[in-house]
């Protein structure tokens, strides 16, 4: 195939599906056993400084919050992240001085909130590096080949833009029509992890609402956490089999956190806390600030149910599942008159 | 002359969601986009499938905003949750009629920059990136832009290509490999409505009440081309004010 136009963007994550094939081979577990563990053990055991970390969810919804504040509270460092949609997960590790590095597809944001002021700190300054840009398709996409055990996926994007001079995927001649069309290449993250509704102690997972890219992310992760909002028997797995979204095989520990998402959007069980999002985003205007909303909210609490009674407790938790169902009053904090 | 009873925010979701017809599938950013959006569904296009690119796939009118385009009111009585790769390979495949986008630059050609201001190694700010514009912009039929204009926004050359129009002008989308047929349709900024001519060159279609064409002109750093006929927005109904400022209740995008 004719190569029409090369990305200057480091390729991360990649590497020949040959090569994974045999790792999988080697390392993962084929038979159902329990991976039930704690939340410091299971982080511990497969989150190490330098690795490639993907986070499931959307950025600040359906993202595993507990997990994040532990890489925090364990002060893992160097971490490579996949911004795709990243919002509160990736803005809490960059303050947290965790991430070195970051490929964008949506990072340094919080949506309609604004800009994250401690990202945009940290990567104006050269603190975190940027090492490529992506859109959301293209990022999702080199899970997608991953999940497939291919090099690369083809698609009709980025070609034109410094989005793909920045990226790492290739243009190339299709040999079927004869025009160019854009090679997206695989990312298999070294650990991905993902918060779901509920799972097995084998990791038999059911995630209500949108999947996001949580398919292809749970597949092409070489190492998956799960946190849960609740266990379940596997009895009820088999009663309905085709709500399985991820199988046993990809998971290597299972972990049990309800409102493991706070302070963010748990779909059909809670709402964003934004009293508590409006909090992190005054305090990480300031490196003080930031130290500060660590030190109460991460370093001096025990767990994370330590943290939730911080936050508000019961009654807090049933504001947001309230919300969630559109039955109590929305408030935004954050909105400067 | 009398004070209008809206303001320029409220005008551009207006002027955006009158394009928008009935029947067809919109997907759209947060803020002024999501807003445009709701309003058409709400108003005279009940049928307009709205589409988030994280999955919720036709949604009705969520008891507030949206402040994602993937938290749970993108979901709200919705007819499927489905994944990213789910939704983009269906703008892929040719089911993406518009696109909704906001920008933080745009070109005469209709390219916008949502990633850097000043140079690429070493930002004066830092954006967020593509996002999901890029492939929006890419793939869906017609891509409508709402942003302010100002000589900050509206410039010669972007400081970063994030999203493609026309690129270089006409014939070069489809040289790059991009789909044929797609591209920028519609800008609307706080003056007016532009399209883009067989030149693939910014061209004022509709000027909004109280704006002259000094304001066009003025507020952009590369030359506006008039359309032959120029058109003047109508003033948003007391109706379509009514049920923009539902949508929004707690004014997160409307107090701007």
């Amino acid at each position: 195939m004719e190569i029409l136009g090369e990305g200057q963007g480091e390729l991360l994550a990649w590497i020949d599906p040959e090569k994974h094939r045999h790792w999988v081979r080697m390392n993962k577990c084929l038979s159902m056993k329990d991976k039930v563990m704690n939340l410091d053990e299971a982080i511990s055991k497969f989150v190490h400084d330098g690795d490639y970390l993907a986070m499931g969810g959307f950025g600040h919804v359906r993202v595993s919050m507990a997990a994040i504040y532990e890489i925090i509270r364990q002060r893992k460092r160097d971490l490579v992240f996949a911004g795709k949609t990243a919002v509160h997960d990736l803005d809490c590790l960059i303050a947290a001085g965790c991430v070195s590095k970051v490929e964008v597809a949506y990072s340094f944001g919080h949506e309609l909130r604004g800009l994250s002021p401690a990202s945009r700190r940290a990567v104006e300054t050269g603190q975190v590096k940027v090492a490529a840009e992506w859109s959301n398709a293209a990022f999702q996409w080199r899970f997608k080949a991953a999940a497939s055990g291919l090099p690369w996926v083809p698609a009709y994007i980025l070609m034109g833009t410094d989005t793909f001079k920045y990226s790492s995927a290739k243009i190339v001649r299709d040999p079927f029509t004869s025009r160019p069309i854009c090679l997206i290449p695989a990312c298999f993250p070294d650990v991905a992890i993902i918060h779901v509704h509920r799972c097995d102690r084998y990791g038999n997972c059911q995630i209500d609402g949108i999947l996001v890219e949580d398919l292809e992310l749970a597949r092409a992760a070489k190492r998956l956490i799960i946190t849960t909002e609740e266990i379940i028997p596997n009895k009820r797995i088999r009663e309905e089999p085709w709500r399985t979204c991820i199988p046993y095989f990809y998971v290597d520990a299972v972990v049990e956190v309800p409102y493991g998402s706070h302070p963010c959007n748990m779909p059909g069980c809670y709402y964003f806390d934004e009293e508590h999002i409006a909090e992190y985003l005054l305090l990480t205007r300031t490196t003080e600030g930031t130290k500060k909303y660590f030190d109460k909210y991460v370093y001096n609490v025990k767990n994370f149910d330590e943290y939730l009674e911080l936050v508000g407790g019961a009654k807090k938790l049933n504001y947001l599942r309230k919300l969630e169902k559109g039955k109590a009053r929305f408030t935004y904090p954050w909105i400067q008159s | 002359m009398a004070r209008p009873n809206f303001t320029q925010t409220e005008m551009m979701i207006v002027a955006a969601s009158r394009l928008l017809e009935d029947g067809k599938t919109v997907f759209t950013g947060t803020g002024m986009p999501i807003l445009a959006a709701l309003l058409a569904q709400n108003t005279h296009a009940p049928k307009l499938a709205i589409i988030y690119e994280a999955g919720g796939m036709c949604p009705r009118k969520p008891p507030t905003i949206p402040l994602s385009v993937g938290d749970s009111m993108t979901t709200h009585k919705a007819i499927m949750s489905a994944s990213m790769d789910y939704i983009m390979a269906f703008i892929q495949a040719g089911y993406g009629e518009y696109a909704l986008l906001g920008a933080a630059q745009i070109d005469m050609y209709g390219n916008i920059n949502t990633t850097v201001i000043g140079p690429y190694s070493k930002p004066k700010v830092r954006l967020p990136g593509s996002g999901g514009a890029n492939d929006f912009g890419s793939l869906c039929w017609r891509t409508i832009i709402i942003m302010r204009q100002d000589k900050q926004r509206f410039v010669e050359k972007l400081d970063f290509i994030t999203t493609p129009g026309y690129l270089l002008g006409p014939g070069a989308r489809e040289k790059a490999g991009l789909p044929r047929n797609t591209g920028p349709w519609r800008v609307i900024t706080q003056f007016g409505i532009y399209g883009f001519g067989d030149d693939r060159e910014m061209t004022l279609l509709s000027i909004h009440p109280n704006v002259n064409v000094r304001d066009i002109q003025e507020n952009s750093c590369f030359p506006i081309k008039i359309a032959d006929k120029v058109e003047t927005t109508p003033e948003p109904t007391d109706k379509e004010l009514r049920i923009l400022r539902s949508l929004d209740p707690y004014l997160i995008v409307l107090r701007k």
